[in-house]
């Protein structure tokens, strides 16, 4: 049962991978600008260490097993119902794609 | 770079102001601190003649940083966002105590008679009290709800007067009042049903009200401490009806909010605009337009002007408003990331912290001029003493 979970979530991230792969990354200067995003702005609800806040905690064992796409949308629409905002007007799609693996190594990695 | 060396220059300096500061006998009303966020750090300041007096390390993750003085104005208890309580003599620059006493902490208060320290828990939820003077615990008030026992964060922890303590449960939707007579055993009050995800609180300056914003609702929640049997009322109902809202990128805080002249001046949440709200009747009596989401909106101490800074993206300006004419006076660009600032005592200078530029800029509040600034690692809270006298800070 475990391994069937296990498959199907590689399934999941390796379907997730091409739209990764496809889309430009981040020039240098724009992934600093967007690790400090992450820090500090988005750090002032899920913490600086993203042990979480007012917002859920965001280490790697919590993003664990959710695809990039589906975080991308949380990240991009926000959660209605929730103070979680939608970021679309200061990320876009392969920026918080970028953002999330950042957050999947561990940001002091 | 250069902030750097400017940086080691501050320390250079905090250095050799050092032996002045064990020689010279000095009150300490015009002290203060500025937590520099990222580093777990708070620098000692004065306001006289604006300096750095030194700088008190090791106090962990103070990303969501918050702290109260003690009545004689000496020491500064500084809460971090890890759950760590630290007590600062802020004479001696030094580090007296530290406690870790949850796992993710957001805020604290000290009660009328200076003798405890309340802190408000996210994790493990509810809220604790410490003894002031040995940081020993004397209490804990797990924030439990519900048929459950699921705990729920706190949020807009506040002192009132006659040695209690109120606070609010963002998940259970509920305000606790506390009365800590005998603190070892805290006798709370429980009101339910206040209104969806309270996100903040704060107590008016003469401690009668206690109000909690909602996230979830157009509203607040309102109880008068004078007159718990009253229960929670709602005011303010359905003021953000209109023009949807925008994302909120920064819930404001409350704390600051301010009263001046009869009214109460109060952020819009996702709108460009601070409430005017009549203070006796709670009502709306105007809406001032500004340039972003206000984030704190303060008070000059006496109460002639308002300041207003703003969540993302207009996170580098700052406005004035004139109480007199509800008009803003003048709109200032200290620079990126402005989040927070303070009045000193009788509000002749404000104290900006800029943390994108790492430094914090000092305005005259009457020119409206920058008199003055100094680097500080990425800053955020600034503190003054006075918060001793005041209640509800």
């Amino acid at each position: 049962m475990r391994s069937v979970l296990l498959l199907a979530l590689a399934l999941a991230v390796t379907a997730a991978a091409p739209a990764w792969a496809g889309d430009p990354i981040p020039s240098p200067a724009r992934q600093s600008e967007l690790d400090y995003i992450l820090r500090q702005d988005c750090g002032s609800c899920h913490g600086m260490t993203f042990k979480g806040g007012l917002g859920s905690p965001l280490l790697p064992e919590h993003l664990e097993g959710k695809a990039g796409d589906a975080l991308a949308d949380v990240v991009l629409d926000g959660i209605p119902g929730t103070p979680m905002p939608p970021w679309r007007s200061l990320l876009t799609q392969p920026e918080a794609l970028w953002m999330i693996e950042r957050l999947r190594r561990g940001l002091d990695q | 770079m250069i902030a750097k060396l400017l940086y080691s220059g501050l320390v250079a300096a905090t250095l050799l102001a050092a032996p002045a500061l064990a020689g010279e006998p000095r009150g300490t009303n015009d002290m203060g601190i500025v937590v520099e966020r990222a580093i777990g750090k708070v620098l000692v300041v004065e306001t006289t003649n604006r300096t750095v007096l030194g700088e008190v390390e090791g106090l962990g993750d103070l990303s969501h940083a918050a702290a109260v003085f003690s009545r004689d104005g000496r020491y500064a208890y500084v809460f971090g966002r890890d759950g760590g309580l630290s007590k600062v003599d802020i004479l001696t620059s030094t580090l007296v105590k530290r406690v870790m006493q949850a796992g993710n902490s957001i805020g604290g208060s000290i009660s009328q008679d200076g003798k405890f320290i309340a802190v408000q828990n996210y994790e493990p939820g509810g809220v604790k009290i410490f003894d002031a003077v040995t940081l020993d615990q004397l209490a804990d008030i797990p924030a439990t709800y519900g048929e459950g026992g699921a705990r729920s964060k706190v949020v807009g922890l506040a002192d009132a007067p006659g040695k209690r303590f109120v606070w609010t449960l963002y998940e259970a939707g509920e305000i606790w009042v506390a009365d800590l007579a005998d603190p070892k055993n805290p006798q709370v009050r429980k009101f339910k049903n206040v209104g969806r995800q309270p996100y903040d609180g704060l107590i008016t300056p003469d401690g009668r009200w206690y109000i909690a914003g909602l996230f979830g609702e157009d509203g607040l929640a309102l109880l008068d401490m004078w007159n718990l049997d009253k229960g929670v009322q709602r005011i303010l109902d359905g003021y953000g009806k209109g023009d949807p809202a925008l994302p909120v990128f920064k819930m404001p805080h409350l704390r600051g909010w301010g009263f001046a002249d009869g009214k109460m001046f109060l952020p819009a949440i996702g709108r460009h605009e601070v409430l005017v709200v009549d203070a006796k009747t709670w009502k709306e009596v105007g809406r001032v337009p500004v340039k972003g989401q206000p984030v704190f909106v303060m008070p000059r101490p006496d109460g002639r002007q308002v300041w207003v800074n703003f969540a993302l993206p207009d996170n580098g300006f700052m406005q004035v408003i004139d109480v007199a004419s509800l008009s803003v006076q003048k709109t200032l660009e200290p620079g990126p990331g402005v989040l927070h600032f303070e009045f000193t005592p009788r509000g002749e200078t404000v104290w900006v912290s800029v943390r994108d530029k790492d430094t914090v800029k000092i305005y005259d509040t009457g020119t409206l001029d920058e008199v003055s600034q100094f680097k500080a690692d990425k800053p955020s809270g600034i503190l003054f003493t006075a918060r001793a006298n005041k209640i509800g800070l």
